[in-house]
């Protein structure tokens, strides 16, 4: 069974070189053989999973030795994987929504001439998804990682003509690699420090390490992770990538890679549990971010900029919750699972209200939608109140449990966390009620198209994109009662990641009562504000705050006033440095041999006697000195 | 040591065979210069004949003297049998250098040999015991047979690349006779046949122009080669002298007064009505 | 005599014939001057031959003289071409393979 383990990674990677090197041949049905190579390594999963069910708790954890890659006197890195429960998670999560969104792109993508290519991209960013949770070591992982990071430059650029696409996808490469450095560095201080990068020596030696140096490699990975899941300071590239085709916002963006930072910090719990300094700075950026993201998501008219900022909180959530150590880590990996659900559903609701309403994004001009997509209202809806956390949707379970874990966590950091996320839940109920409002209620604002110059004609979408919506919107309902139903989920996960109570100063229903207060003031609000009265078609100038959070709360001008400037002036000094004095003395020395060489050169006459004279000449001094050296 | 025929022929030999080195060194002309050489390589075959290598002596005079010497004569006569060095050396020093390297390259020879500890001369009586020919027919086919059979390589090589090197292809095809014709009559420069050279009164040779009837050149008789190198012998000159001479005797013998003599014509100069035929035609016929 | 002499000849040629081709211009001319060094060493060859009572240095002349052959015959060629293009001898003309 366990050789089953690298053909969940082999089908989808077969697919992409199948696909981006079969040529136009593959055109006409290229969309069906990946949406096939996806589900056969979700069959795979199922599989594996129900066989990990077969076997006791303390046997589930299974490795597979594939390959040594580089064999080398003391450094040795092997292909293999490790599939225990966290891995056996994400692997269903990313090929099960992996799979819908296939089928969803293929109507989505169906008048692109491209498809093949998305096709082939969509494959194999899950192949690389998938080696970086099945990884057993951070080398693998680290494949996996800039494999995943490139897909995604692919596919945000997917629509390469656009300047505002081929920007993003840069921007978000080179945001991203400001936190694989981080991830490099730190797997090379693992192993100066372990020897190894394997999981179990490094997780288990973790103990026996300095404390320093564990903060150094756990700050390192929180660099990494915020980097892929886009936290605070690395936030700025997910905004952007928004440009990407909507399916990709929804997989890569939303439900599975820039949860990879979530992962990594959970798989790397040993080292972070021994490291609180570097704990308090991971719940520092999951807070931050949380509120950053939310306050983001309030003022964004696009509708997918907005889901952007959604994500960015709802994993702000999550980095929250894993920075809680041991309280956390299982709720955190939880939100994760149905977030993935509930925010995929979201963005290809998304996708599906702009394919019925020709690709415009600003949700000022959409309007009282719920009358002619009732497919994509339902489900949409469906998620939206997951999202909000009403009471009985899966968001509600996830979410209430992180709010208690962050007031767990004790003293006056459990109630500063706590009340953040408090605040949070009520924000995002009410930029999410803002998005339903402005969408699907109201009277239609419709404007002409920028491209076709006519009204658009909102329809519903094919089949192929309304049964993906609708078995998301299931996962939606049902995941998070699923999980909660005895702490079913906490005690899956707990052999992988621990589980402490923690001491919490709330009842567990105080602080549920409290969530759905904050989340029904929030729904309140933006009824008030959205429901009541007409949306204005362009929005009002609005306050300050408003109009800095139209700017993603001025990340960007932070970025190019801090970062930019300064390193386009050292550029500027050291192109300057360069070019007078390192280029002075090369190009001196150049000019001298030049010189000398062209005073040479005038021995070179052309005349072939006189070479012949040079050579006699030559051929004298040796018979002389062959003659002096024998008379000697 | 040697008999003393042996040293007679030999001095003899290479007095001759240094006068015809250095000749060949010293003489202008290229001709010369290879008359030179042919002396001295007949100087070497009666080394070598001296020497008891009777095959390669006749192989010199037949070989060397005989082929490659006239090969040389061959294309001297091609590139121009007058063409001479021009006393004035272009390269600063480069003759007094190459005296004295050749100088100081004969001193180290000489003295190298001199100081050579020459054994004993064995003689070839025994070797050239069955013959000459026999004996180095042995040796060419059994040890040095492989050698032969490059040298028989490098024979055709060399024989294929002579060829290819002076082998020029034609641009476009050789005319025929026929529009060679029809260009000479649209062209309408000389219509007729080429006067023939050195036809008039006792002189036929092919440096001497024909005359035209009032006595001039007709420089178009002589072949332009000769025409090229300025080397027609004009004779009309003296034509026209020897007619005055005749003209003015037949009026003495009949006693003339010199008022009724004809006026001599005096000497003129050639036609130049008629232009010289480009020496390009002949090169496009190549 | 000693016949050692006919070396000491050899070595006069040889001479000769190297200043030869360093004084001379005409393509033709230095072309001779090659073929008397190779003689001069032909005449050395022979010499060696009697010296050793063996045939080789002979059979060594012998290729001499068929490698001195193919050489005129490649030479006087690429004269004879160079000639028509350039419509001279002199090898101080041929002096292209300068900057």
């Amino acid at each position: 069974m366990n050789s089953l383990i690298p053909l969940l990674v082999a089908a989808p990677l077969a697919g992409a070189a199948l696909l981006l090197l079969g040529g136009r041949y593959l055109d006409r049905l290229g969309h069906w053989l990946g949406t096939l190579a996806a589900a056969l390594s979700f069959v795979l999963g199922v599989l594996l999973f129900s066989d990990m069910l077969g076997r006791p708790t303390g046997q589930r954890a299974v490795h597979q030795h594939l390959f040594s890659w580089i064999p080398v006197n003391g450094f040795r890195a092997d292909v293999s994987f490790q599939l225990d429960q966290l891995s056996v998670t994400f692997v269903l999560l990313i090929t099960g929504v992996g799979t819908l969104i296939h089928l969803y792109s293929v109507g989505y993508m169906a008048h692109d001439e491209r498809r093949r290519r998305f096709f082939g991209y969509l494959n194999l960013f899950l192949a690389a998804m998938l080696l970086l949770v099945l990884a057993d070591n951070y080398l693998l992982l680290y494949v996996g990682w800039e494999g995943v990071g490139l897909a995604s430059y692919l596919l945000i650029g997917f629509w390469q003509h656009k300047p505002s696409a081929a920007t993003a996808a840069k921007k978000a490469f080179i945001v991203n690699r400001v936190g694989d450095m981080g991830l490099s560095i730190a797997i090379m201080l693992m192993f100066t420090e372990f020897g190894s990068f394997a999981f179990g020596p490094v997780l288990g030696g973790a103990r026996q390490a300095s404390e320093g140096k564990l903060t150094a490699i756990a700050l390192l990975l929180l660099l990494a992770a915020c980097g892929k899941s886009a936290q605070v300071p690395l936030q700025s590239w997910l905004g952007d990538a928004m440009e990407g085709p909507t399916p990709v916002s929804a997989l890569i963006h939303a439900a599975t890679m820039v949860t990879a930072g979530v992962y990594l910090i959970t798989r790397s719990g040993a080292i972070f549990n021994l490291a609180p300094d570097a704990q308090t700075a991971v719940v520092v950026v999951g807070t931050v971010t949380l509120l950053f993201g939310a306050i983001v998501g309030c003022a964004k008219d696009d509708i997918k900029k907005a889901l952007a900022g959604s994500t960015m909180s709802q994993i702000g959530y999550m980095v929250l919750a894993a920075g809680l150590g041991p309280i956390g880590y299982a709720f955190a990996i939880m939100h994760l699972v149905t977030h993935g659900f509930f925010k995929a559903g979201l963005f290809l609701g998304a996708g599906s209200v702009m394919h019925g309403m020709d690709d415009e994004v600003n949700m000022r001009h959409y309007g009282g939608l719920r009358k002619y997509m009732p497919i994509t209202f339902v489900t949409f809806g469906l998620g939206y109140l997951a999202i909000i956390g009403f009471p009985g949707l899966s968001g509600f379970f996830s979410k209430d449990k992180i709010i208690e874990a962050a007031f767990a966590k004790g003293g006056t950091e459990g109630w500063i966390l706590g009340l953040c996320a408090l605040v949070g839940a009520a924000v995002t109920a009410f930029y999410m009620t803002r998005v339903m409002l402005l969408t699907f209620f109201g009277e239609k604002r419709w404007q002409p198209s920028a491209r076709t110059g006519e009204e658009p004609h909102p329809h519903e979408s094919p089949a192929t994109m309304t049964l993906p919506m609708i078995l998301l919107a299931f996962g939606s309902v049902f995941a998070g009662g699923l999980f909660a139903l005895n702490s079913s989920f906490l005690h899956w996960l707990e052999p992988v990641t621990g589980h402490s109570e923690g001491d919490s100063p709330l009842q567990p229903l105080t602080v549920t009562l409290l969530t759905t207060v904050c989340m029904l003031a929030g729904v309140g609000l933006a009824y008030l504000m959205y429901g009541r009265s007409p949306v204005p078609v362009t929005a009002p100038v609005g306050s300050p705050l408003t109009r800095a959070a139209r700017r993603d709360l001025l990340q960007d001008d932070f970025n190019h006033a801090v970062l930019v400037r300064p390193g386009a002036g050292l550029t500027a000094s050291l192109v300057y440095l360069d070019s007078k004095a390192v280029d002075g003395l090369v190009n001196g020395l150049a000019a001298t041999i030049g010189g000398i060489s062209g005073r040479l050169r005038r021995i070179q006459t052309g005349f072939a006697r006189s070479y012949a004279l040079s050579m006699f000449g030559g051929a004298l001094l040796l018979a002389a000195t062959t003659l002096l050296m024998r008379s000697v | 040591m040697t008999s003393t025929g042996e040293a007679v022929q030999f001095w003899v030999l290479a007095v001759v065979a240094v006068g015809g080195a250095l000749g060949m060194l010293l003489m202008r002309k290229a001709v010369h210069s290879a008359l030179c050489l042919a002396a001295t390589m007949l100087a070497l075959a009666v080394c070598y004949l001296a020497q008891g290598a009777v095959f390669l002596g006749v192989v010199q005079i037949v070989v060397y003297t005989g082929a490659i010497m006239m090969l040389f004569l061959f294309v001297v006569m091609l590139v121009g049998v007058t063409s001479a060095d021009s006393l004035k050396e272009q390269l600063k020093g480069q003759r007094i250098a190459a005296a004295l390297c050749g100088l100081g390259f004969g001193v180290l020879l000489i003295a190298g040999i001199a100081n050579a500890r020459l054994g004993h001369f064995t003689g070839l009586s025994e070797a050239n015991a069955e013959g000459n020919v026999q004996g180095l027919a042995r040796l060419l086919f059994t040890k040095y047979v492989w050698a032969f059979e490059v040298t028989g390589a490098l024979l055709i090589t060399a024989a294929i690349g002579a060829m290819v090197l002076t082998h020029r292809e034609h641009v476009k095809a050789p005319s025929t006779q026929r529009e060679l014709a029809a260009q000479r009559v649209r062209d309408n420069i000389q219509l007729p046949p080429l006067p023939a050279p050195g036809v008039y009164a006792r002189h036929n040779a092919v440096d001497i122009p024909a005359l035209l009837p009032d006595g001039t050149v007709a420089e178009d008789s002589v072949m332009g080669t000769l025409r090229e190198r300025g080397q027609i012998r004009d004779v009309s000159q003296e034509m026209l002298r020897r007619m005055a001479e005749l003209e003015s005797s037949t009026a003495d013998w009949l006693g003339r007064p010199p008022s009724a003599r004809p006026p001599v014509t005096g000497p003129r100069k050639a036609l130049e009505t008629v232009p010289t035929k480009e020496p390009k035609k002949a090169e496009d016929e190549t | 005599m000693n016949p050692v002499n006919y070396l000491y000849l050899a070595a006069l040629l040889f001479t000769i014939g190297a200043s030869g081709v360093l004084i001379r211009r005409n393509a033709i001319v230095l072309f001779m001057c090659v073929e008397l060094m190779l003689n001069a060493s032909n005449l050395a060859l022979v010499t060696f031959s009697r010296m050793h009572g063996n045939l080789d240095g002979q059979v060594i002349a012998f290729f001499t003289m068929v490698v001195a052959a193919a050489e005129v015959v490649v030479g006087l060629a690429i004269i004879v071409s160079i000639f028509r293009t350039r419509h001279s001898a002199s090898v101080d003309d041929s002096n292209l393979m300068k900057l």
